[in-house]
């Protein structure tokens, strides 16, 4: 089932070259380009794992592309995403996030049922690929 | 990634079938910067006429490239070796700037680095930190100064030999993201380029920087007085001119800098000067006049026989 959270994840995967392009209109705005990988997409997990630091000093989006060729080539079987953090309030705020990377294929939701006092029923939704 | 990336040359829709040279090198600003160039820099006459040179290659690869005769980026990177204070790092700075704007890279920015933002101090320390450089210099140009400090053969475990091949590596492989400046003293680089023959290899422009004259020395030191307001009375001007001819025979001696420096300590004897002698309201004239008392209370007056001889021996 396809993961679908953060911005453009409705559209066809994005190209290398639109994820640049994406990636320097961050920049142009100044806004600090992050990547983050996890192998828990849940809609509530935000705490997704910081792939090095925020590029807060990158130029070009070259930087960041580099960056992400090496994400991929270590954890190329997870979701890895590129959030892009807007500091002009005077804290880091998220204005743009999305997903460029899935593992080949998406094992999507698990739907567990709990059992609490009265038969009444608990619902949880656990991402098949996550760990814990 | 290299669709949407790459310089806007590339998609301007179908290619011309003949292109006028001249009005590109109007319209791209190469022009401006060329003109730019020969008025703020004195002397360096054969840096120019390389720079320009080197402009025009480029303009006609480019050229080429919207008509389809060319498709590879040519190769960039630079060497400029030369004596200190010979002007490297401001041609540097203009470098970036026409290969912005011919296209070459994306941003024109420097990143100016030296041995110790590269080579880390530790094993496994080198290689992050030569990637955040390199990662911040992509789209525009990475400035080496004194680069043979990258490369030391009298310790085998240096971790420099790392910084080189990861440099080595994005020169070849990311030719597109970036350009690459090594910089430093001419016979030191030599040597470097001796050992580290992929260096060599990969560099396509050798722009050696000479030394300036006495006059030119001159001249840049009344551009820099100019331009901070200040200017010298007839006799400092004479004062001057000596001091540059004495200074040249003194060890440590480094062109532009050392007189940049020796304005910096004639401001300050200047400012001493005024503050123990004016008995009253001093105008803007008394202000920004260096006189050839300022100039001549330099120590390179009383070494100047000495140090002449002394020279000949630890010049490095």
């Amino acid at each position: 089932m396809r993961v679908t959270q953060g911005t453009f994840s409705f559209l066809p995967e994005l190209t290398d070259a639109q994820i640049a392009a994406q990636v320097q209109y961050c920049i142009d705005n100044g806004w600090a380009v992050n990547i983050e990988f996890t192998d828990d997409p849940h809609p509530r997990n935000t705490f997704w794992e910081m792939w090095e630091l925020p590029l807060f000093d990158a130029k070009d989006a070259a930087g960041v592309m580099l960056e992400l060729d090496a994400c991929r080539k270590a954890y190329g079987d997870r979701y890895i995403r590129i959030s892009a953090f807007d500091a002009s309030h005077g804290w880091e705020s998220v204005r743009l996030s999305f997903i460029v990377n899935r593992p080949d294929e998406e094992p999507g939701f698990l739907l567990e049922r709990q059992e609490i006092a009265g038969r009444a029923m608990r619902y949880t939704l656990r991402h098949r690929s996550a760990t814990i | 990634m290299d669709g949407a990336t790459a310089e806007p040359v590339a998609d301007q829709g179908p290619p011309p079938v003949a292109v006028d040279l001249q009005a590109e090198f109007e319209a791209t600003g190469v022009a401006g910067i060329l003109r730019e160039f020969d008025q703020d820099l004195i002397g360096l006459g054969p840096v120019k006429r390389r720079v320009r040179e080197t402009a025009t290659l480029l303009l006609v690869e480019r050229a080429r490239r919207r008509m389809g005769l060319a498709h590879e980026t040519p190769t960039l990177h630079m060497s400029f070796t030369g004596n200190p204070g010979t002007g490297k790092t401001t041609v540097a700075l203009r470098m970036a700037e026409l290969l912005h704007r011919l296209g070459y890279v994306r941003r024109g920015h420097l990143v100016a680095v030296t041995r110790d933002d590269l080579v880390g101090q530790y094993i496994g320390h080198t290689a992050p930190k030569t990637k955040e450089v390199l990662k911040r210099a992509m789209g525009g140009v990475l400035f080496i100064d004194e680069a043979y400090y990258l490369y030391r053969p009298e310790n085998e475990r240096d971790y420099g030999q790392e910084a080189i091949e990861i440099l080595l590596q994005v020169m070849e492989n990311r030719r597109d993201d970036l350009v690459v400046i090594l910089a430093g003293y001419g016979p030191r680089m030599d040597r470097f380029f001796e050992s580290n023959p992929g260096f060599r290899s990969r560099i396509a422009h050798h722009i050696d920087f000479p030394d300036y004259g006495d006059d030119e020395l001159l001249a840049i030191a009344e551009r820099m007085l100019e331009r901070q307001n200040y200017h010298l009375d007839p006799g400092a001007r004479e004062a001057l001119a000596r001091y540059v001819g004495l200074r040249r025979t003194q060890p440590h001696f480094a062109n532009a800098r050392s007189i940049r420096n020796a304005l910096d300590r004639a401001r300050l004897r200047q400012a001493n000067r005024l503050f123990e002698t004016a008995s009253g309201p001093l105008g803007a004239t008394e202000l920004s006049t260096i006189s050839a008392e300022d100039i001549l209370a330099s120590r390179v007056f009383a070494q100047g026989a000495e140090g002449a001889r002394s020279a000949i021996g630890d010049q490095p």
